[in-house]
């Protein structure tokens, strides 16, 4: 197959996969009674308890379930999500309002569980055996074993409560000030740790900077082991290989050999599950950012699970799962280009 | 006994290899330890109600206190007793996390062989199907889903019995195309098999273990997500013997007193480390099965 049909195939695929999302939200939206559904077709809240019957006739939430789905798919792609009553406004917008304080999170998060994983999974698979691979090994179960919620209380207690340092919520109040109301600061990306840099506000950035470095160990403590594993047992497989053994005849020495020959092929299936990765980020997002008071998409999740805020429950779902989607497609084409036996079978 | 059965030899020898590993010796007698902490729940902290998985409290006081002679480990917010609680959740948490696994196992299995052993349309459709579920991430699409049919235990078993049975499929599908092809299946296929015996008696058998190595994972898992679904507020109601309520119960309480800033650990500390024990143990021993099974490891 050539890589030009590789990739329409799955882009077709991808299509596939994005109906079968938006159908799977469609049925849980299904299960509610449709009073509960006006939240998703309405752009404000003024809606009184009077108003519901003549609503859910409006928005025909009483049709045949097709018809109610293909309206729904048509209302997505103009942009109508409904609107959210924790946000206090139409979804969209609130979403753009939580949407850079999770990314900036990620933006520290995902590069260190990266590293963490293969650096220690590495470690772990050269020196097999060792006291450190060992160390590593007991590293990366106790990490799959410890609940995200739990991990990140103990972490306030020790640092907030006992040491009085690593206050929660994303900013302080001074900052919040500056940051939502000083009329010389420019919101370029609207993640405020690059704001404040290109701002030249060093205390903004040192108090957003200092208020992500709990949350984000806690993501790497958690989110990093899947990684290490993984990279541990396709970096022994690596090693191996024939070709590490005609390498180290021709006398590569020992750097050489992990370096170029065996890490760079025992990378290749971490690529492939940054998609699993990212999925898992997302749902320790909804239990770091609730606990270390973030105002983010995973707090707006949270909140709105227990508030009934249907509109953005599944809103969020949608938007997780299209970014889910498109992000696997991105990693199976590099992959794809980099390693042709994947698109030749 | 002087001629053993290969397979009880084979069994005898891959238990051998089980404890002989110091980590799955430690997971097996944590498993162990809370399946008999679960049993005895009723002789080791008699139930004070009808329904035993309610906490009981002395008092409305909202402040936790520290462990003493009538609550050995202390009590929660609103007085609970922590030890009754955490016992009776060893409980809850088993009767969870066995009927959800034993449930998606269920599910798992039987579209994993439909779908492997028939292929073609049956198995792209089974197939796309865990691409959606695999899309969306897992915690997520159970909040979605307990939001969508209503909130409580029930409804966290539920969900979790819809949302699992995904990854069971894949793992059996991908072993059946290897097995499928295998020549003692062709042999059963010559020897006219109908398509039900050859699946149940020659493929399944021997893809089994590879599922059954991720259900002791998953039941870590499982009990992890209802007890963050708990945490989140979604799961069961406050006072109920469920690990995960019992940590939403202390999460008030990270800062101490001015005086003593680890006033209250004791409430923060037990219930989170009895979780994660429980998790480590399930996750223990399906590392250690896996090793032992995976028969490029065992001979060496």
């Amino acid at each position: 197959m050539s890589l030009l049909a590789y990739i329409v195939r799955r882009l077709l695929l991808m299509v596939l996969v994005l109906i079968g999302v938006s159908l799977l939200v469609f049925t849980m939206m299904m299960l509610l009674p449709p009073g509960q559904r006006v939240a998703i077709y309405v752009t404000n809240d003024r809606v009184s308890p009077a108003m519901m019957d003549a609503l859910i006739a409006k928005y025909g939430l009483n049709d045949p379930a097709p018809l109610q789905y293909f309206r729904w798919l048509r209302n997505l792609l103009h942009g109508e999500f409904g609107y959210s009553i924790t946000a206090s406004s139409p979804v969209l917008k609130g979403f753009a309002r939580f949407l850079p304080v999770t990314l900036e999170l990620v933006l520290y998060a995902a590069p260190l569980i990266i590293l963490t994983g293969i650096f220690l999974g590495t470690l772990g698979a050269v020196r097999k055996d060792t006291a450190m691979d060992h160390v590593t090994r007991v590293l990366a179960i106790v990490g799959f074993s410890l609940p995200t919620f739990w991990l990140g209380l103990l972490l306030m207690m020790i640092f907030y409560g006992f040491l009085g340092i690593f206050p929660p919520g994303a900013l302080s109040t001074d900052v919040r000030n500056i940051v939502f109301s000083d009329p010389t600061w420019h919101p370029y990306t609207h993640l405020v740790t690059i704001d404040a840099i290109l701002n030249w506000r060093w205390q903004v950035f040192w108090d957003a900077f200092y208020r992500m470095i709990l949350p984000t160990l806690n993501l790497v403590v958690i989110n990093s082991a899947l990684i290490m594993r993984l990279m541990r047992s396709s970096m022994l497989e690596a090693l191996g290989q024939d070709y590490m053994m005609t390498a180290r005849a021709k006398g590569a020495d020992r750097k050489t050999l992990f370096r170029r020959h065996a890490r760079r092929n025992a990378m290749l299936p971490v690529i492939t599950i940054s998609g699993i990765t990212f999925a898992e980020l997302m749902g320790s997002m909804v239990i770091t950012e609730t606990i270390f008071d973030r105002k983010g998409i995973g707090w707006w999740m949270a909140q709105a699970a227990l508030q009934l805020d249907v509109a953005a429950i599944m809103f969020d779902v949608l938007f997780l799962g299209t970014i889910y989607v498109v992000v696997n497609l991105v990693v199976d084409l590099i992959y794809a280009y980099v390693d042709p036996r994947v698109r030749l079978s | 006994m002087k001629t053993m059965h290969p397979r009880l030899r084979e069994l005898a020898f891959t238990l051998r290899r089980f404890l002989k590993n110091p980590l799955s010796v430690i997971g097996l007698s944590l498993v162990v330890i809370f399946g008999l902490i679960a049993l005895l729940a009723p002789v080791l902290e008699p139930p004070k109600y009808a329904d035993p998985y309610k906490i009981p409290h002395t008092g409305f006081h909202i402040e936790p206190s520290p462990p003493s002679a009538a609550h050995p480990l202390g009590t929660m917010q609103q007085q609970y007793d922590m030890l009754y609680g955490l016992v009776w959740g060893t409980r809850s948490a088993f009767r969870i996390g066995v009927l959800v696994v034993a449930a998606n196992l269920f599910i798992g299995i039987i579209l994993g062989v439909l779908a492997g052993y028939f292929g073609g349309l049956v198995d792209e459709v089974i197939m796309r199907i865990t691409d959606i579920f695999f899309a969306i991430p897992f915690l997520v699409m159970a909040m979605a889903l307990v939001v969508a049919i209503g909130r409580g235990l029930k409804a966290v078993v539920v969900v979790l019995i819809i949302l699992g049975w995904p990854s069971y499929t894949r793992v059996l599908r991908s072993d059946i195309l290897v097995t499928r092809g295998k020549d003692f299946i062709l042999a059963a296929r010559a020897s006219g098999a109908s398509h039900l015996r050859i699946m149940f008696t020659h493929i399944v058998p021997n893809a089994l273990y590879s599922v059954l190595i991720l259900a002791s994972l998953n039941i870590g898992t499982t009990i992890l997500t209802a007890a963050a679904l708990s945490f989140l507020g979604l799961g069961s109601e406050t006072g109920t013997a469920d690990w995960g309520q019992i940590i939403s119960l202390c999460r008030s309480w990270i800062v101490g007193t001015p005086g003593n800033r680890f006033a209250y650990w004791y409430t923060v500390f037990i219930p989170g480390f009895v979780i994660s024990l429980f998790v480590l143990g399930w996750n223990l021993m399906g590392d250690a099965v896996r090793d032992v099974f995976d028969p490029r490891m065992r001979r060496r």
